[in-house]
């Protein structure tokens, strides 16, 4: 392999992450937008620690401190920067929270996805014939749905929880994967190390994981990014329809259905504020998972 | 073309089948079927008359053929909520659903075909990286979210547009349509371009994408060295060529406009089949439930049929590849 005139010697970009890396820092709005979703995911992260308060313990939320504008003082003194909700929780801490079960969800749905896709993707490729013919039809049957309608149709026979929205979106979401693996393992499948692997005699198992996959790995990355974007997103909606997370569990989606009722009486701020959150995030994601898409595509290097 | 489209025809029906033996097990075997079917007032004799009448003595796959038979004859079952079959209640409120949908899927060829057409004539323009950004924020945008903000914006705060109901329809050959009043036209504005927005980031991309990429082709070229206008060659050889990928999605699209019209549906409460389904979802009513998942499935099916044959009419390759 040629090596690329290289401007850091420390990352190599020869490396799948190391051009994944410096697509990103190529590009001044995804460099932006990966230290903006950094940020957030760290807030989100920390929020048991760095939130103003727990809001969901009913002893650190004060009633009187109810629907107060943002950048209120509280009776007992504390500044709401993002305003309270009508049972006077901050809203600030209550989107970090909430942040924090959207990103969860989304993670999670994505790397279950991801494995489920993956594993199928290759085999279809590797094994070829009829069960490949088997997976692709599987897979163009789940894509010809939109992914609300098969959440929907998964929510109305299991009903809510967090679980079954993880499940939900699992569903929706691994024949994206394995589609991207499969395009990609044929054309690896029939390249020559494939055929060194199986003249060496490795079994099945070897030469489809420490073979074949290592090589797919630059479309699983991209879809990886978007689809995690896209699981927040259905998942915020799913939760505004009152169908996916339970009160318990309250996520971004939950807070702006919350605020929506009380949008109408001039009350912007419990919608709106975890509406721009939810935004900014799936939006810094999807920029980064393009700018990422790009650089690893072959077809559109120069 | 025949046999591509008997093919076709098979796999549909299969995959007909298959969904309506997933919505069977789903609601009929995993939930206690008595539960579901029945009021949670009922009392003792009439859930014995329910386990008699539904047949739930008798073996699975007996059972599955009693619910396909029912099915296949209209029979979904009876709403408890609205105590009227549910295949009526669902088909009363289609044309609301398909009348959005359709307004939503014009008003996006009409706004992203434009706009993917500038953007992919000047790649890397200050125009075109605005465009993009824009589309990739439809794409962000949740649609619920952007939904509220346009209430927020239209409606509660400079109160130009109504943000509830459907307002007064009209008649235009026999079809209920609210694009006979003013008023009428006036409710449809903020659903229908809620809806909308995905679909106009999306042909953008597309529009953009496919003028690219056609645009350094051998054709293309030859067309310009015979001296055509401009105006010419891309509105006869760049446009007719990337209008069949934007055919076919449109066609998929469309189903997914009306499967996405329950999110818009329940914020601007138009009364459509999407608002129909959260709410039998929220209460319960799991006869719509499954009257709307296996007519909402057997319409996407015969949409994908659809745009299967024209794509096979417009690109004779699909038919070849079929064939082998």
């Amino acid at each position: 392999m040629n090596a690329p005139v290289q401007k850091k010697p420390r990352l190599s970009r020869d490396t799948t992450f190391g051009q994944a890396v410096y697509g990103v820092l190529d590009s001044r709005p995804a460099t932006v937008a990966a230290i903006i979703f950094l940020m957030l995911s760290m807030a989100a992260i920390l929020a048991p620690w760095i939130a103003p308060q727990n809001p969901y313990d009913l002893a650190a939320i004060t009633i009187l401190d109810g629907r107060m504008p943002p950048g209120s003082h509280g009776v007992y003194g504390d500044i709401y920067w993002a305003g309270t909700d009508a049972q006077g929780r901050d809203m600030l801490s209550a989107m970090m929270y909430g942040l924090r079960t959207s990103l969860s969800v989304g993670v999670l749905s994505g790397l279950f996805a991801m494995a489920v896709g993956t594993v199928l993707g290759l085999t279809a490729a590797y094994f070829g014939g009829r069960i490949d013919a088997l997976i692709m039809r599987l897979v163009d049957l789940m894509l010809g749905f939109p992914t609300i309608l098969v959440a929907l149709m998964t929510l109305a026979i299991l009903g809510q929880g967090l679980d079954k929205v993880i499940l939900a979106l699992v569903l929706v979401q691994w024949a994206y994967f394995a589609r991207a693996v499969r395009a990609t393992a044929v054309v690896e499948r029939r390249k020559e190390y494939m055929e060194a692997a199986l003249c060496l005699g490795l079994c099945h198992r070897r030469a489809l994981f420490s073979q074949l996959l290592p090589n797919c790995i630059p479309p699983v990355i991209v879809i990886a990014m978007i689809q995690t974007a896209n699981a927040i997103a259905a998942e915020a909606t799913l939760s505004f329809l009152g169908i996916g997370l339970p009160v318990t569990e309250p996520s971004l989606g939950l807070l702006i259905a919350n605020g929506y009722q009380q949008m109408m009486a001039g009350l912007y701020w419990i919608s709106v504020f975890p509406g721009v959150l939810l935004l900014a995030v799936v939006f810094t994601m999807n920029i980064v998972g393009d700018r990422v898409r790009e650089a690893l595509n072959p077809r559109l290097q120069k | 073309m025949t046999a591509f489209i008997i093919r076709r025809l098979c796999q549909s029906v299969v995959i007909l089948a298959l969904t309506s033996l997933i919505v069977f097990t789903g609601v009929y075997a995993i939930g206690d079927p008595i539960e579901i079917l029945v009021p949670a007032d009922a009392s003792q004799a009439e859930i014995a008359q329910a386990v008699q009448s539904l047949g739930l003595d008798l073996p699975l796959h007996l059972q599955y053929l009693t619910f396909v038979g029912k099915a296949l004859h209209g029979d979904l079952g009876n709403s408890f909520v609205f105590n009227q079959p549910a295949i009526q209640l669902i088909l009363q409120r289609l044309p609301a659903t398909l009348e959005l949908a359709i307004v939503a899927l014009l008003l996006a060829l009409v706004v992203g075909l434009p706009l993917g057409l500038v953007a992919g004539l000047k790649p890397d323009s200050v125009l075109d990286r605005g465009i993009m950004t824009g589309s990739i924020l439809g794409f962000s945008l949740p649609n619920f979210w952007q939904g509220i903000m346009l209430v927020l914006i239209f409606s509660v705060t400079l109160g130009w547009l109504p943000s509830t109901g459907r307002g007064p329809t009209g008649d235009i050959l026999g079809v209920h349509t609210s694009l006979t009043s003013w008023d009428g036209i006036r409710h449809l504005i903020l659903p229908a371009l809620n809806l909308a927005l995905f679909k106009i980031a999306l042909i953008v991309r597309l529009t953009r994408s496919g003028v690219r990429e056609t645009m350094s082709l051998d054709y293309v070229i030859f067309a310009r060295a015979k001296g055509l206008r401009e105006s010419r060659v891309i509105g006869m050889h760049v446009l007719k060529n990337i209008m069949i990928p934007i055919v076919t999605v449109l066609g998929m699209e469309f189903g997914s406009l009306i499967a996405f019209a329950t999110v818009t549906e329940t914020i601007f409460a138009w009364p459509g089949v999407g608002k129909l389904i959260i709410d039998s979802i929220m209460k319960l009513d799991r006869p719509v439930v499954v009257a709307y998942l296996l007519i909402v499935v057997t319409m996407f099916i015969v949409l994908n049929l659809l745009v299967d044959i024209i794509y096979s009419v417009l690109d004779p390759r699909v038919r070849m590849g079929a064939a082998e």
